[in-house]
């Protein structure tokens, strides 16, 4: 592996930790309140498998961080500030077509990126992409047919559909725009610059919304400020208040 | 048209040379989300190799209150169990 700056690393790491960490929390809500039980199970292990993610992720970070800290330090003590996820994720869920049209988007952009870092030259991202990249094959799959279902369904659902992805569409932007840390992990081999992702993520996000009869909105805006850390949403310090509670109110508690 | 997904028996094959076993039912629009919702609720915890769905109305049943004429003239033919051979001592366990 090329020598890399540990603080990009960190960053990189971060990034898709905070992504999988977040959107697992946002999923986890869904617990108990999804519109058939069949949904609920699903909803819940893929949040299990996000979070199962993060863990690598987000331990891999800690561990580049040094100090001693833990993916459960990462996770649980830092600040709305601190956070690397796209803003896409932090979004509340909305209705459940609106929550599966994010875990689409999210699901697609994944399944593009993942497969590049199996060939990572860091040998643990890799690995870790290769295990992840198994769950996330099963993601989109069921995303993706949940979107052509809705989208393609009554004309209520088809309504709340296009709504949600008009809601939604403005947030992808972000996932491909690339700064110092993508150029340092591109450099180095370790990662692809998500720029060069994106043609064939519009290939694959376009045949499943055209299929679930859904337009694109004719727009290329896209809020930014969630892998800077910039400016996140207000959304975000709300989640971690609810996420992060027992560790703050009880610091360092086990069970 | 009704509102409600229709309802499948889930079957399950637990690993390779066993048969696929009833395992219970699901609702599904069709049945390729009967299989995914399938493995999302009966192979989470690595119980299966294989999954077979089948829509429940497409199961022909038998019917309970005709149990006498089906099973009752078999309780008597106690000749049809190859319990009446000897077997060899050497043949051992079967």
């Amino acid at each position: 592996m090329a020598p890399v700056d540990k603080e990009m690393l960190t960053q990189f790491l971060l990034r898709m930790g905070d992504n999988t960490l977040i959107l697992g929390h946002r999923v986890s809500e869904w617990c108990g309140h999804a519109p058939v039980l069949e949904e609920d199970i699903a909803l819940a292990n893929t949040a299990l498998d996000l979070i199962g993610q993060t863990q690598f992720w987000l331990g891999y970070a800690a561990e580049v961080m040094g100090d001693g800290k833990t993916a459960d330090d990462v996770a649980f003590l830092r600040d709305a500030w601190d956070f690397r996820n796209l803003l896409l994720l932090e979004l509340p869920n909305g209705d459940f077509g609106q929550t599966l049209m994010r875990q689409f988007l999210f699901d697609a952009y994944q399944s593009i990126l993942l497969p590049r870092l199996m060939k990572s030259s860091d040998q643990r991202i890799a690995e870790v992409a290769e295990k992840a990249s198994k769950e996330v094959a099963y993601h989109v799959e069921r995303s993706a047919e949940t979107v052509v279902g809705l989208g393609d369904g009554t004309e209520e659902s088809h309504k709340r559909m296009q709504a949600a992805l008009d809601r939604l569409w403005p947030y992808v932007g972000e996932m491909f725009a690339s700064d110092e840390v993508d150029a340092a992990m591109a450099t180095a081999g370790i990662a692809p610059d998500p720029a060069t992702l994106r043609e064939e993520y519009d290939a694959l996000v376009g045949k499943v919304l055209s299929e679930a009869t859904l337009t694109v909105p004719d727009s290329d805006f896209a809020h930014k400020g969630g892998r800077t850390g910039a400016t996140h949403t207000e959304h975000l310090g709300h989640l971690l208040t609810q996420m992060q509670w027992l560790q703050r109110a009880y610091p360092g508690a086990t069970w | 048209m009704s509102k409600e997904w229709p309802l499948w028996e889930i079957f399950i094959r637990g690993q390779h040379g066993l048969s696929h076993r009833h395992v219970g039912s699901l609702h599904a629009p069709d049945a390729e989300m009967a299989i995914k919702n399938a493995r999302d609720v009966y192979t989470r915890r690595n119980e299966g190799v294989s999954i077979w769905v089948v829509e429940a109305n497409n199961i022909s049943a038998s019917s309970p209150s005709e149990k006498g004429p089906l099973y009752e003239p078999s309780e008597s033919k106690i000749y049809r169990h190859p319990t009446f051979f000897d077997i060899p001592d050497e043949v051992g366990h079967m």
